[in-house]
């Protein structure tokens, strides 16, 4: 089955092909380079004056597991605003803040997306978070196991065990979660709350444990990176939506010394304590630092108005911010000796000050950020806005006049308080697809994904070039999925099951004896039911396992 | 490494360790399940008289019925399929089944505009009602195992649904913690004549007993929960519980580090006790201001929480509800299949239960198809009867724990002809589609 695209405009950062005319040709699931001698073209797309690019990636949204369900669970008033109903293709769901897997799957390859990671999943849960990902269609999908509150994690760091056997902990999470990274959630924070700590600053100590976030973070940053897996530490940091939080994160940028680190949805993490309400944006500080510390990322948590629902590891956090809650209800978990979560829902104003300060900190970041391969376009999904407003995001980066016209209707006091309206900046095609595609695949570790080179995997999205940026990415003209045409103008046309991608790196095996006695003494399930198994991921044909290389490996520590 | 020495669903091997159990809520893995040269499932060490019960009922070789008439398996999907397809308001209850098993169900409901409902939502509604009202603040059971210094018991004994309770998460010999586990404090509020006998620590420490009807449970929790606001009651008893004892056990709680409130929401057969559940959830949230305390649900039978959790993420609704209109639905009280039943409101009903012969269908009117388990025997025979095998025993399956964070594989542990639910929907599901 040979496709080919003729005459699309192409964007594709990972080759640094700017918006040239190529065709593109598709065989069996791959891009290939061309016709072979004699063979007939089966398919082909006219895309003369169409913009091409690799389907979009989004390397942190909350998709699945414990938490997600939760919040599902919690919200039937918020659902009934946006029932689906079954159609030809699809089956029926529902949208919104906490959307059914099955219309996330839609939804998300209807707006030209074909993967998506969630970025918090608990080693714990991780059985329960493939399954809902596996009942998530057409998209390619993957898991961070979160460490850094666990027992077994905390119980090494105390007794000073070396950085082998740290490593080889962390990758055997790796394997027994079938993840594609190692995320870290207010770190040591979970953990500490459970000791009735109510906040944890960088350098104080867990009162049981007697180790620091900093701590944390060097040890998971180094082990991430010493095992070669393609993915830094990704780090939700600690004081979430603390104003001066700023100065965390400026000090947590350091604190891996110098091993890679992605901080996540920084915009949470960038206020400053200034003005009559001790309410400020640190972006400016945040994005300057950003831009020096190469070894850093970061992905924004832009938030947008309306109502959505915040579900989140940091139950310590969630727990503090649990009465601005809308509508006020909140859950708020201890798990398994291995993390939290807490879900509250929450209804962002453009007339309250705080709200529409955030909303400009999160632009700022964006706008100030000057390397696009370094920062990424998230809402932290469904945390500051659903993942369906990312067209709309989309806008307010590429026009500028979008934008101001957007922040002029805002909370007064918090217009006086950004300089967004200064900022000239417009994002273009090539850097929303460095963001969304090329930069987002080399973060995760997806070496065949997010470009369009010979050899990729054909997830490619093809848009009609339109002076509302909010409509043209919105509703595709076509999407295809591993070479398949899934989605046209906008509407998924056939349902496929994607991927679920991971790494394995290798390790010391001996690392067992010591987590079965673990679990054997301190826990309610036996070790081996931990594992999670490639066929509980690949049932009944709903995709399959994909093992991304640990290409980066280093030598062991000394 | 993604599967350790003897697998748990290769089903030629006669001997099967760290085997999930789901007889109840707790999906105890620590048991192992061997199988004798006549078939018969023997389960060792660490058995509860629920989980003896579950593993040594023999296999029981039944073929499917129509009209009380043997059948093929073909003949009976392809029956149970012309039933839905001609229903109006199909109604699928019951529901005793796992996650494989639901998913397909909800596909099912789907193409066929069903309406959903476990058997025991009566129950589990009490529970999710609060969630959707007020939300809680909970812990799971390796919390507890390792952190719990005051367990509350409200209104029940715990053993009578989850046997192996206090053996696993309360008077463990060790916690991470070096907690001295016998020191544990346990309090029962509510209820009469329980058997307390499993909450005397192995120092032969007694627990607190505070007695009152469980029906006077709305008026002891509120009390509770105005003392642990700091409020002044003026009666000097609620429910014959002097208000005294409330008092001192509201002091224990403040003091407690982690304390665990626990209930089975079953045990609440009262009305609107959703409302005693968020009196001990909001207890539990003030408890929160100065100092850890945690709700704990339990209790769990039927796969009750995983076909909670995947009616949820794959509707955004727990049950019950309904795909009637095209497009899920959501209404504890308008898609209650005994009601729904009692007034004629649907035209055929297919009711599935695979973990117990025992959970037959209510008496109805509607055509009736069971999937269900081989044992099964029916006061009124239904229209299809179509035997499956049992999860955890006749083959592989996925299961929530009753503390929703974790779920365990369960394991197919003897050879059986019998197909899985899954699989019999799936086949349902396809003869409806044909013209």
């Amino acid at each position: 089955m040979l496709i080919k695209l003729t005459g699309g405009k192409v964007y594709d950062p990972a080759h640094q092909v700017d918006g040239k005319v190529t065709d593109i040709y598709i065989r069996d699931g791959r891009i290939v380079e061309g016709q072979h001698d004699g063979e007939k073209i089966d398919e082909e797309y006219d895309l003369r004056g169409k913009i091409v690019m690799a389907g979009a990636i989004d390397m942190h949204t909350h998709i699945g597991g414990g938490k997600v369900n939760i919040a599902r669970m919690m919200l039937p008033e918020d659902h009934r605003g946006d029932l689906v109903a079954h159609t030809e293709h699809c089956r029926a769901g529902c949208g919104h803040a906490a959307p059914s897997t099955l219309t996330t799957g839609y939804r998300y390859a209807e707006m030209g997306y074909t993967a998506g990671f969630e970025p918090a999943m608990m080693p714990v849960n991780a059985r329960q978070t493939h399954l809902e990902m596996g009942d998530t269609p057409i998209i390619d999908k993957g898991g961070y196991a979160m460490l850094g509150s666990d027992d077994f994690f905390l119980r090494m760091l105390t007794a000073k065990q070396d950085q082998n056997a740290i490593n080889d902990y962390v990758a055997w999470t790796l394997h027994a979660s079938q993840a594609i990274g190692i995320k870290v959630v207010n770190p040591g924070g979970i953990n500490a709350f459970k000791f009735n700590q109510r906040a944890l600053d960088l350098d104080e100590l867990n009162t049981h444990y007697q180790v620091s976030p900093r701590d944390v973070l060097k040890a998971l940053s180094r082990a991430v990176h010493e095992l070669g897996v393609p993915h830094p530490l990704h780090v939700h940091g600690n004081n979430l939506g603390v104003p001066g939080n700023m100065e965390t994160t400026l000090k947590t940028m350091g604190a891996s010394e110098g091993f890679p680190m992605h901080l996540t949805h920084i915009q949470f993490h960038s206020y400053g304590t200034e003005g009559d309400r001790k309410f400020s944006s640190g972006a400016a500080a945040i994005a300057e630092a950003l831009n020096k510390h190469k070894n850093i990322s970061a992905d924004v948590g832009q938030i947008l108005f309306g109502q959505t629902v915040t579900a989140s590891g940091d139950n310590m956090r969630q727990f503090a911010n649990a009465g601005h809650g809308s509508p006020k209800k909140s859950v708020i978990m201890d798990i398994e000796c291995d993390a939290g979560c807490g879900v509250v829902p929450f209804k962002y104003k453009d007339q309250n000050f705080v709200n529409a300060l955030q909303w400009a900190i999160g632009l700022e970041i964006f706008l100030l950020m000057e390397d696009p391969w370094r920062i990424f376009l998230t809402t932290d999904h469904p945390n500051g806005a659903p993942f369906t407003s990312y067209p709309h995001l989309i806008r307010l980066l590429m026009d500028k006049s979008f934008r101001n016209d957007t922040f002029a209707k805002l909370n007064l006091d918090a217009q006086a308080m950004s300089t967004l309206s200064s900022i000239d900046r417009e994002y273009s095609l090539y850097e929303i697809a460095i963001m969304t595609r090329a930069g987002a695949a080399k973060l995760v570790g997806l070496h065949d994904r997010g470009h369009l080179g010979v050899g990729a995997g054909a997830d490619i999205t093809v848009y009609t070039d339109q002076p509302d940026r909010e409509a043209m990415f919105a509703k595709p003209d076509y999407v295809f999925k591993d070479g398949e045409l899934v989605v046209r103008n906008g509407q998924v046309v056939k349902v496929t099951w994607g991927s679920t991608h991971t790494v394995r790196p290798e390790f010391d095996r001996g690392i067992e004896k010591d987590l079965k006695k673990y679990f054997d003494r301190y826990h309610t399930i036996n070790m081996e039911n931990f594992k999670v198994r490639d066929d509980e991921i690949a049932e009944g044909g709903r995709g399959k396992v994909i093992i991304q290389a640990c290409e980066g490996r280093r030598e062991k520590s000394e | 490494m993604q599967s350790s020495g003897k697998s748990q669903t290769d089903s030629n091997s006669t001997i099967h360790e760290h085997v999930a159990c789901p007889a109840c809520g707790l999906l105890c893995d620590d048991l192992t399940v061997s199988r004798n040269a006549s078939g018969i499932l023997e389960v060792s060490p660490n058995t509860c008289a629920r989980s003896v019960q579950f593993f040594q009922r023999p296999l029981v070789d039944t073929s499917p019925r129509i009209a009380d008439k043997s059948s093929t398996l073909q003949e009976a999907i392809a029956k149970a399929a012309e039933i839905l397809k001609k229903a109006n308001q199909p109604l699928i209850a019951g529901l005793g089944t796992e996650v494989q098993g639901m998913r397909a169900v909800m596909q099912l409901a789907d193409r066929t505009g069903a309406t959903l409902d476990h058997m025991n939502s009566y129950s589990t509604l009490r529970n999710t009602l609060v969630v959707q009202n007020s939300g809680w603040m909970v812990t799971t059971l390796t919390e507890v195992r390792n952190r719990v210094d005051l367990l509350l018991i409200i209104g029940t004994d715990i053993v009578s649904y989850n046997p192996r309770f206090f053996e696993r998460t309360i008077w463990n010999s060790e916690t991470m913690f070096d907690q001295d586990t016998s020191k544990r404090e346990v309090v029962y509020l509510g209820g009469r004549g329980l058997d307390t006998s499993q909450g005397i620590s192995p120092a032969g420490v007694k627990p607190t007993v505070l007695e009152c009807d469980i029906e006077q449970l709305p008026d002891v929790t509120a009390a509770l929960r105005a003392l642990i606001a700091g409020k002044q009651l003026q009666a000097d008893s609620v429910a014959d519980i002097p208000v005294a004892e409330l008092a001192k056990l509201a002091e224990r709680l403040q003091a407690a580090k982690y304390s665990v409130v626990t209930w089975i929401s079953s045990a609440f057969d009262f009305p609107y006790a959703e409302l005693t559940v968020q009196n001990i959830t909001e207890t539990v949230i003030k408890l929160n201001e100065k100092t850890r305390a945690s709700g704990l649900p339990l209790g769990g039978s039927e796969g009750d929480y995983s076909v909670n959790q995947t009616s949820t993420w794959i509707s955004g609704y727990p049950v019950r509800n309904s795909l009637q209109r095209g497009f899920p639905e959501y209404d504890p009280w308008q898609f209650d299949a005994e009601r729904m039943l009692d007034n004629g409101e649907t035209d055929a009903l297919l009711w599935i239960s695979c973990f117990q012969p025992e959970k037959t269908p209510p008496a109805s009117a509607a055509p009736t198809i069971v999937i269900g388990h081989a044992a099964m025997q029916f006061e009124h025979e239904p229209d299809v009867f179509i035997p499956v095998g049992t999860p955890g025993l006749d083959h592989a399956g996925t299961m929530f724990r009753i503390d929703s964070s974790v779920t365990l594989p369960l394991a197919g542990l003897r050879k059986s002809a019998l197909p899985s639910l899954a699989a019999v929907i799936d086949a349902i599901e396809a003869a409806t589609q044909l013209d």
